[in-house]
């Protein structure tokens, strides 16, 4: 009983609960048909939103008002980059991989460039950046159609016994966040900054050197799924990333992590970016309309958050 | 009185004199941001700077100043709004459908609406929400709802809308006028009134306020229900223009409002906002998006980023007049 109540006093546990009722509803609708087969998809589509959602988690766990809205238009051009530099050519997949994940990161450090330069709120610097990204993502991109090498469209769709590698990978990654988060000194710092930048700065932490980090982190975890995502959708698309600015948001939200910084959860993204995934699922099973869907998907994310959000900043 | 003292003393007068200089400029950088885009147009294409040249130019700049006033009212008390653009969007799709064929069913939605926006102002306060994430979720409604409501482009504006946005005015072209009548008001009632005081300080020392008697509640209800009510004005003015509608015509507002704001003078925190400011933001946003790049021979690919670049530049301005303040 005592590990029951620990269990339900953890804040991720309600994501999976939602992210469990959402599917048991849904396999009740087809009548148990294709139960199996939904995991499988919400596996492999969860994982885009998930390594978004732990970039995004580390920059909201800053502090009030440390937001990246840039993650749309930074996962576009890394989307082009990637495609651009692979050609196609299974040789290219690593090298591609690296562009991706370095255009990423140099969005990220522009970001905090502008930040620390112009000494401006993260909303507006990672929203001018966003705004000029997605201009040179239009203009680089322009008619791109080139296709990802078999190889690396292959490795995104692979599946053992019904499990997608890439979730498998990504489960390690979080594993890593996690520990990152909780157990080093980074994370720690991060935690700290998040819960009184003054008083981690008294204590002795660069707070600039970790807020750079991680503004670079969440454009470097940009540019990585910009990649995977051309991969796996067989392409790359300007608006590639559209969707993964309020899922991104939405994911840690949900998840447990505090909107006033300083308390991250790490299993809860996963748990939400499933309980997404599978919503979407439900309502496309269901047959309602592109309108409907939108609407319920706006409502539910609204009364969610009005459930679970609500607590009070720590100070 | 020692000679140091008063060396100190005329040392402190002119810095004093630096910050309130500096304080002016600051206050002046919105006006000379759009006189300066202003110029680069007169210089590119002296035709543009005529009646025609204006309304042309102008075309779409209510709707962008009004939808700035409606961010910045959010703005004023510490929030923001991402559904803005939907929002407007969606405004646009009642009016172009339900306000012109059955206009009493399309004037109860519209204040309905203005009603949601205050409710979320209400749960928001209520629950301590991220108003980033509740508006956000909210976009999705608005544009869900612009979609049932109109699955494709299509529409017509009421003919009165129609003959409205088409009015012209001898000498001075109608959205200059417009943008003067909006700025003027909002001005009046924001900085001039004493409840507009409290609705800003509201986002300038809310704790000082709530100990002063003031219901938190109700300022940030107001100041939602101002957000909805410039969102539907902003909506309408936009189907006078473009005659029809279509879900996803606001979409590029949301972006575009927070950056009048920011343009305008405004700031994230403290309840520092200039109604002014935005619409001067907003109108320089509208010129130097389209007309000026078209002059330049810039492809219309880079005006999302004319306007990250405009941002930037005059952030970067603030920043060094602001060294100075001190």
């Amino acid at each position: 009983m005592a590990s029951l109540q620990t269990l339900i006093a953890k804040p991720w546990i309600w994501s999976f609960l939602g992210a469990l009722l959402v599917w048991l509803a849904t396999v009740a609708f087809t009548g148990g048909y294709g139960g199996g087969g939904m995991i499988t998809a919400a596996l492999s589509l969860a994982v885009f939103t998930v390594i978004v959602g732990v970039g995004q988690m580390f920059v909201i766990t800053l502090g009030p008002g440390n937001v990246d809205l840039s993650l749309p238009a930074n996962i576009g051009l890394a989307s082009a980059v990637a495609m651009k530099v692979m050609d196609g050519n299974d040789a290219m997949i690593v090298v591609g991989l690296l562009a991706a994940l370095a255009c990423g990161m140099a969005v990220g450090a522009a970001n905090y460039l502008l930040i620390w330069a112009l000494r401006i709120p993260p909303i507006i610097a990672t929203l001018s950046a966003s705004f000029i990204i997605q201009s040179i993502d239009i203009s680089y991109g322009r008619g791109l159609q080139i296709k990802p090498p078999p190889g690396f469209a292959d490795f995104t769709n692979w599946q053992i016994l019904g499990i997608p590698v890439l979730a498998i990978l990504t489960v390690l990654f979080t594993v890593g966040a996690a520990i990152a988060l909780q157990r080093m000194i980074y994370g720690r710092s991060v935690l700290a900054i998040g819960q009184n930048i003054r008083a981690a700065w008294l204590a002795g932490v660069n707070v600039g050197r970790i807020r750079f980090l991680t503004y670079t982190l969440s454009g470097m975890l940009g540019g990585l799924d910009g990649a995977l995502l051309a991969g796996y959708f067989r392409g790359a698309n300007v608006d590639i990333g559209n969707e993964y600015l309020l899922a991104s948001i939405a994911v840690v939200v949900i998840g447990g992590t505090s909107v006033a910084g300083g308390k991250a959860n790490v299993p809860g993204v996963w748990g939400a970016a499933l309980f997404l995934v599978l919503l979407l699922t439900m309502l496309n099973t269901f047959g309602v309309s592109a309108g409907v869907r939108l609407l319920l998907t706006g409502l539910i994310i609204v009364g969610v958050i009005t459930v679970a959000g609500g607590q009070k900043a720590l100070r | 009185m020692t000679a140091a003292a008063i060396e100190n003393q005329l040392k402190g007068a002119s810095t004093r004199n630096a910050a309130a200089r500096a304080r002016r400029l600051r206050s002046l950088l919105p006006a000379l941001s759009l006189a300066l885009v202003l110029l680069a147009i007169a210089w590119l294409n002296p035709r543009a700077i005529s009646y025609f040249g204006f309304s042309l130019m102008l075309n779409l700049a209510i709707p962008i100043a009004l939808a700035t006033i409606a961010q910045m009212f959010v703005i004023a008390g510490n929030e923001l709004d991402l559904s803005i653009g939907t929002f407007v969007g969606f405004v646009g799709c009642v009016t172009a459908t339900w306000l012109k064929d059955a206009p009493l069913l399309g004037i109860v939605v519209l204040a309905g609406s203005i009603g949601v926006y205050a409710l979320l102002g209400a749960l928001i306060h209520l629950r301590n929400l991220p108003s980033i994430v509740v508006t956000l979720g909210m976009s999705f409604v608005w544009q869900g709802l612009a979609i049932l409501i109109l699955p494709k482009p299509g529409g017509k504006a009421p003919d009165w809308l129609l003959s409205l946005m088409a009015f012209k005015p001898p000498f001075i072209p109608f959205p200059i006028i417009a943008a003067l009548l909006i700025a003027a008001v909002v001005h009046f009632g924001l900085m001039r009134t004493s409840y507009g005081v409290i609705l800003r300080g509201s986002g300038g020392n809310a704790a000082a306020l709530k100990r002063a008697g003031w219901s938190l509640l109700k300022t940030k209800i107001l100041l939602f229900a101002l957000t909805g009510l410039f969102g539907v004005l902003s909506g309408m003015a936009l189907i006078g223009i473009t005659t029809s509608a279509d879900a996803n015509i606001g979409n590029g507002y949301t972006l575009l409002a927070i950056a009048g704001v920011i343009l305008g003078g405004g700031e994230f925190v403290g309840g520092r906002v200039s109604p002014i400011g935005a619409v001067l933001g907003a109108l320089t946003l509208a010129l130097a998006a389209s007309p000026l790049l078209t002059f330049m021979h810039i492809p219309p690919d880079w005006q999302v980023a004319a306007n990250g670049a405009i941002l930037i530049i005059v952030l970067a301005a603030r920043v060094l007049i602001s060294r100075r303040e001190r």
